[in-house]
């Protein structure tokens, strides 16, 4: 149901939204391993980009790039009208706190309790911010994630799934415009990867986000892509909607569909 | 001729060593500063090693009274043992023993936590949320190390000779004042100011090693285990590298 409508409008916010990401000739190598060569792509405000590719393929390369958490050897990654690649560590921090980024890990700081690690990044970039409204919006990020009587655990008391909600709650807590998926089901049962593909394309329209998944769970994909971009040999080989590639005939974008 | 691999390892470590503390220099002197962090870590650091610190500094006191006691019975000089113990106490054991302590406990769990952060990505999540992870975890911590280690030293000298004041009492009956006494009046500036200001610079290698090791290591669990040990028996032997430095230094300077 949500899949529909969400490829329903899918034409309208990308004719509507202007591109927040663009990302010219981007290559990246590993001694001789030449992970990413020319790599091009455009997220539009608004519009949830899926980037699929198999395992090793440099999907994760790619999105770390993106936040600044690895340099390019070449190319541009404009992002709120400035190239990433180019900025000093204070500026790219300004960059950074619009930008939600959900780890494949969750990366929950394990030695503080939920209600902590919500508090963390507001307490860093909110500093007038009263107690009182702390509260409130720690609280709102967990029942945007139906977790609000975890608030008080710590991160090795929860399942898998509970751990991810609250590392995407972590990551809305600064309302960020723009959020960095890497791999979000992975390693979650399909029924947990569902649910969290689900709430991904309703934080997405309550907070008008942009969104660029990693991913290689067609069930995430196809949930959650307005737009897909087929990553293989480091370049961004096909792109399309889940329904055009799906009935594409090229062999090597037709097995992530069979 | 390429240098043997080993040695090429040891000066690339080095080297790298070097580039981080400074790193820790030129992130440590710009703001903002993470004073509530930095507290919280001389409370981890400082205070909770107390229990451990004032423990080992009674026990060795109390024995090495016990064993030096004989043999300074052996020439008639027994009166001299509490200046002895005192001078020994507060030149080199206290310092030592208590850098040492310090670097087993504090110096591993420091690579240890930095480690497994780094390996569940908890600083990359600390640095995309746009937090200076280096400020946070590594300044705080060498500067909390740095600070809190020369009051546990202090504290587990004179816990110590506590120690060994009672050692002296096991044989004979000597009053607390007398004790300490003769330990104060054998004791100089040239004993103590150089004995607690080279704890500063064991407790900076400590807390840069530890840190050093758990920020950079990799391999996963494997490599935590390896940042913990590694961290431990470096700044280890960075301890007694400094401590013999420290003591040409007082030689040159006439204050031994």
């Amino acid at each position: 149901m949500i899949a529909e409508e969400n490829i329903s409008n899918k034409t309208i916010q990308q004719e509507l939204g202007k591109p927040v990401i663009t990302i010219s000739n981007l290559c990246k190598s590993f001694v001789t391993n030449h992970v990413l060569k020319d790599f091009n792509l455009s997220l539009h405000k608004g519009e949830n980009v899926v980037v699929l590719g198999r395992s090793g393929s440099g999907k994760s390369v790619l999105i770390k790039c993106i936040i600044g958490l690895l340099n390019p050897d070449k190319g541009t990654i404009e992002m709120f009208g400035k190239n990433i690649p180019e900025l000093d560590h204070e500026e790219l921090d300004r960059i950074r706190v619009k930008v939600g980024f959900l780890f494949q890990s969750n990366a929950l700081y394990d030695s503080m309790t939920v209600k902590e690690n919500l508090e963390f990044p507001l307490r860093r970039h909110w500093f007038e911010t009263t107690q009182q409204k702390v509260d409130e919006m720690v609280m709102e990020a967990l029942e945007n994630v139906g977790l609000t009587h975890t608030i008080n655990m710590m991160p090795e008391e929860l399942s898998g799934g509970m751990r991810k909600r609250i590392a995407l709650a972590r990551t809305l807590i600064l309302k960020p415009e723009i959020i960095l998926y890497d791999e979000p089901t992975t390693g979650l049962d399909p029924i947990t990867g569902k649910e969290i593909s689900e709430l991904m394309v309703e934080v997405q329209k309550k907070y008008q986000t942009s969104s660029l998944i990693i991913s290689h769970d067609m069930n995430c994909v196809r949930l959650t892509a307005d737009k897909i971009v087929v990553l293989i040999d480091g370049k961004c080989y096909a792109q399309g909607t889940f329904v055009e590639l799906k009935k594409t005939q090229d062999p090597r974008v037709k097995q992530f569909f069979e | 001729m390429a240098l043997p691999l080993k040695t090429r390892f040891f000066f690339s470590e080095t080297g790298d060593i070097a580039r981080f503390t400074g790193r820790f220099f030129s992130h440590g002197i710009k703001p903002r500063y993470e004073i509530t962090e930095f507290f919280r870590q001389c409370f981890i650091i400082g205070y909770k090693s107390l229990p451990l610190v004032s423990l080992t500094g009674f026990i060795i006191g109390l024995v090495l009274t016990m064993q030096l006691r004989p043999a300074l019975m052996d020439y008639g000089v027994e009166s001299q043992l509490p200046g002895m113990v005192g001078i020994a106490i507060v030149r080199e054991i206290g310092p030592m023993l208590t850098a040492l302590i310090f670097a087993g406990k504090i110096g591993s769990s420091i690579g240890a936590e930095l480690g497994s952060m780094k390996v569940t990505e908890q600083i990359d999540a600390m640095e995309v949320s746009g937090t200076n992870p280096f400020k946070y975890l590594v300044v705080t911590r060498v500067v909390a190390a740095t600070l809190m280690l020369p009051v546990l030293v202090v504290i587990s000298d004179c816990i110590a000779l506590y120690g060994s004041y009672l050692g002296v009492n096991i044989h004979s009956v000597t009053s607390f004042h007398l004790f300490f006494d003769q330990v104060f009046h054998r004791l100089a500036f040239g004993d103590v100011i150089p004995s607690i200001s080279k704890t500063f610079f064991f407790g900076f290698a400590i807390g840069v090693i530890g840190c050093y090791k758990g920020y950079t290591s990799s391999k996963g669990t494997e490599g935590v285990g390896s940042a913990a040990n590694a961290a431990v028996v470096v700044s280890s032997v960075l301890v007694f590298i400094i401590d013999l430095i420290a003591v040409q230094i007082t030689d040159i300077l006439g204050l031994n």
